[in-house]
């Protein structure tokens, strides 16, 4: 007797437990990814709400760094990332526009592109080295705000012109050739329609590049972070550029290494803190994104 | 009919990408005002040609080009010729619309903006060189209460359209067009066809196209190519009704395509 049309075949059978079997495997591997991440968060947040305040964020550290706030160092990592990002940007979304706008396909430029990924795989604690070298002693900078960010800038670089390549890239050949039809210019071009259309990629690749640069703690380790540094709590410039600072990520590794009987809380709160400021720096790219995107006409 | 003028001639015109030759001794005289269509079997090179004639093929590092070419009786390839003010008297318009995305307005006046300062162009200006291009492509009554609306958001022959009305207020002498209804359906087909007839009062127009029928329908002279060498030139009829090389008469009978 024949089955009635449709009815599924001993194939169909185990096609259909291979489905099954593959959504499953994969939706586990999404699950694997982010239930650990949000364990993470939560563990933080119970381990470190016993010091978490508002004072805790604006006050000095006391009594060898087991009690008090973390003021300096918050407000140094926002001096170096701030610092940082104002050098590497402009110097980084120019040199992309001139890679990707202007430089014909040539052994020099493929040359240049492997140099710049190749050096966005480059170890933190190499730049490290390097901006001691280059910034602290030959610069003669000294061990400062100014070296330290300098550093992470060098290290941030690579990625912000690859992210700057790629947001230009995505813009389409026809506009460009639009343009030119018209007896536009190179720059007239980019400035009228690239970068119109590419603002958005490049500032969600610069601005991710802050949390990377805000937990970095190896550049500046030797450039210019300390383990403590007394500055005037809540002054926001309490710090000059050719001073030396703490930072975020570094008092972390303070407190867990360097200081007997810190309170257990301590270094936890510290993680909390570097982490929501991440996340509300991401968040502020992902939000500036789709508003940009949403005003892209095409 | 008065002795021909010819606003694109070429003498011993080769192009080679990389090692590959595209274009192969290619000498041509293209009339004034008058509608040639350029033909072939896809990779024959015509689409390389058109855009040798406003140099936008340069932009890619490996092109070699040999041989002359005159546009309005200057050698495009002298050295002091200004690529902005070529491109400016030769527009093209694509297989595919690519209008900006921008507005309508500001699609049609972005190459007044691009050639003039800002104090040169006042409002009243933009607006007569708006309605006067939209008008001439036919757009005018259907886009007038509508110059803001973003010009990726029309129809494609409407855009196909705007992107030949934003040629328009630098007055080119020559306008170069890639396929330009291989996007379209037959109205929109039709349409531009129609425009084109009224363009060739002004304009010298060079348009490549795959379809025989088009080129039969909507050109003056015809232009026959195959493997980067020019078969045929002749005036549309006679090439169609009959071809002096064998070549010619295979394609046009679509032999091969």
């Amino acid at each position: 007797m024949n089955p009635p049309p449709f009815s599924l075949s001993p194939l169909g059978r185990r096609r259909q437990r291979q489905e099954r079997l593959a959504q499953g495997v994969l939706a586990g591997m999404v699950l694997a990814l982010v239930l650990p991440l949000l364990a993470l968060v939560g563990y933080l947040l119970v381990k470190g709400a016993p010091l978490l305040s508002w004072s805790f964020l604006t006050t000095n550290p006391t009594q060898g760094m087991r009690a008090g706030g973390i003021w300096p160092a918050l407000l140094g990592t926002i001096y170096l990332v701030v610092m940082a990002l104002i050098v590497a940007t402009p110097v980084g979304v120019l040199c992309a526009i001139y890679l990707n706008e202007y430089a014909r396909e040539t052994w020099l430029t493929r040359l240049i592109h492997l140099a710049v990924v190749n050096l966005a795989g480059v170890p933190s604690i190499v730049h490290a080295l390097f901006g001691l070298g280059a910034f602290v002693l030959f610069a003669g900078l000294g061990r400062s705000i100014l070296a330290a960010s300098l550093t992470l800038a060098i290290m941030t670089l690579p990625v912000i012109i690859t992210s700057t390549r790629e947001a230009l890239a995505a813009v389409p050949m026809a506009f460009r050739e639009a343009c030119w039809n018209v007896g536009a210019s190179r720059w007239q071009t980019i400035r009228h329609v690239v970068l119109p259309n590419a603002v958005s990629g490049i500032l969600t690749g610069v601005i991710l590049q802050v949390s990377r640069t805000a937990g970095e703690t190896a550049p500046i380790m030797f450039t210019g972070a300390v383990f403590y540094k007394k500055i005037a709590a809540g002054d926001l410039f309490a710090y000059s550029l050719r001073d030396q600072c703490m930072a975020l990520s570094m008092h972390l590794y303070t407190v867990t290494t360097q200081v007997t009987n810190a309170p257990e809380a301590l270094p936890y709160a510290i993680a909390v803190v570097l982490l929501v400021a991440v996340l509300a720096v991401n968040a502020l790219a992902i939000a500036l994104r789709v508003r940009l995107r949403t005003r892209k006409k095409w | 009919m008065d002795a021909p003028e010819y606003s694109i001639t070429t003498r011993g015109l080769n192009l080679w990408y990389g090692q590959f030759q595209a274009l192969v001794d290619v000498s041509l005289d293209i009339p004034a005002r008058r509608i040639t269509a350029l033909i072939g079997p896809s990779g024959c090179g015509k689409t390389t040609l058109l855009r040798c004639f406003n140099r936008i093929n340069e932009r890619l590092g490996y092109v070699t080009t040999r041989g002359e070419i005159h546009v309005l009786g200057r050698n495009i390839y002298a050295p002091d010729v200004s690529l902005l003010e070529l491109r400016k008297a030769v527009g093209m318009v694509f297989q595919r619309p690519n209008p900006l995305p921008l507005s309508v307005y500001e699609n049609v006046v972005f190459g007044l903006r691009l050639h003039h300062r800002r104090g040169e162009l006042p409002r009243a200006r933009l607006d007569a060189a708006v309605e006067q291009a939209l008008r001439e492509v036919g757009l005018w009554n259907d886009l007038k209460d509508r110059l803001d609306t973003p010009a990726t958001r029309l129809q494609l022959e409407q855009q196909q359209k705007l992107c030949i009305a934003r040629l328009l207020p630098l007055k080119p002498q020559v306008i170069l067009m890639d396929e330009p209804c291989s996007a379209l359906d037959v109205n929109g087909t039709r349409a531009i066809e129609e425009l084109l007839f009224a363009l060739r009062e002004h304009y010298t127009l060079v348009v490549v196209t795959h379809n025989m029928a088009q080129a039969r329908r909507a050109s003056d002279e015809c232009i026959f190519m195959l493997l980067g060498r020019v078969i045929e030139h002749r005036r549309t009829e006679d090439l169609f009704l009959n071809p002096r090389r064998p070549e010619t008469a295979e394609y046009i009978e679509g032999r091969y395509g």
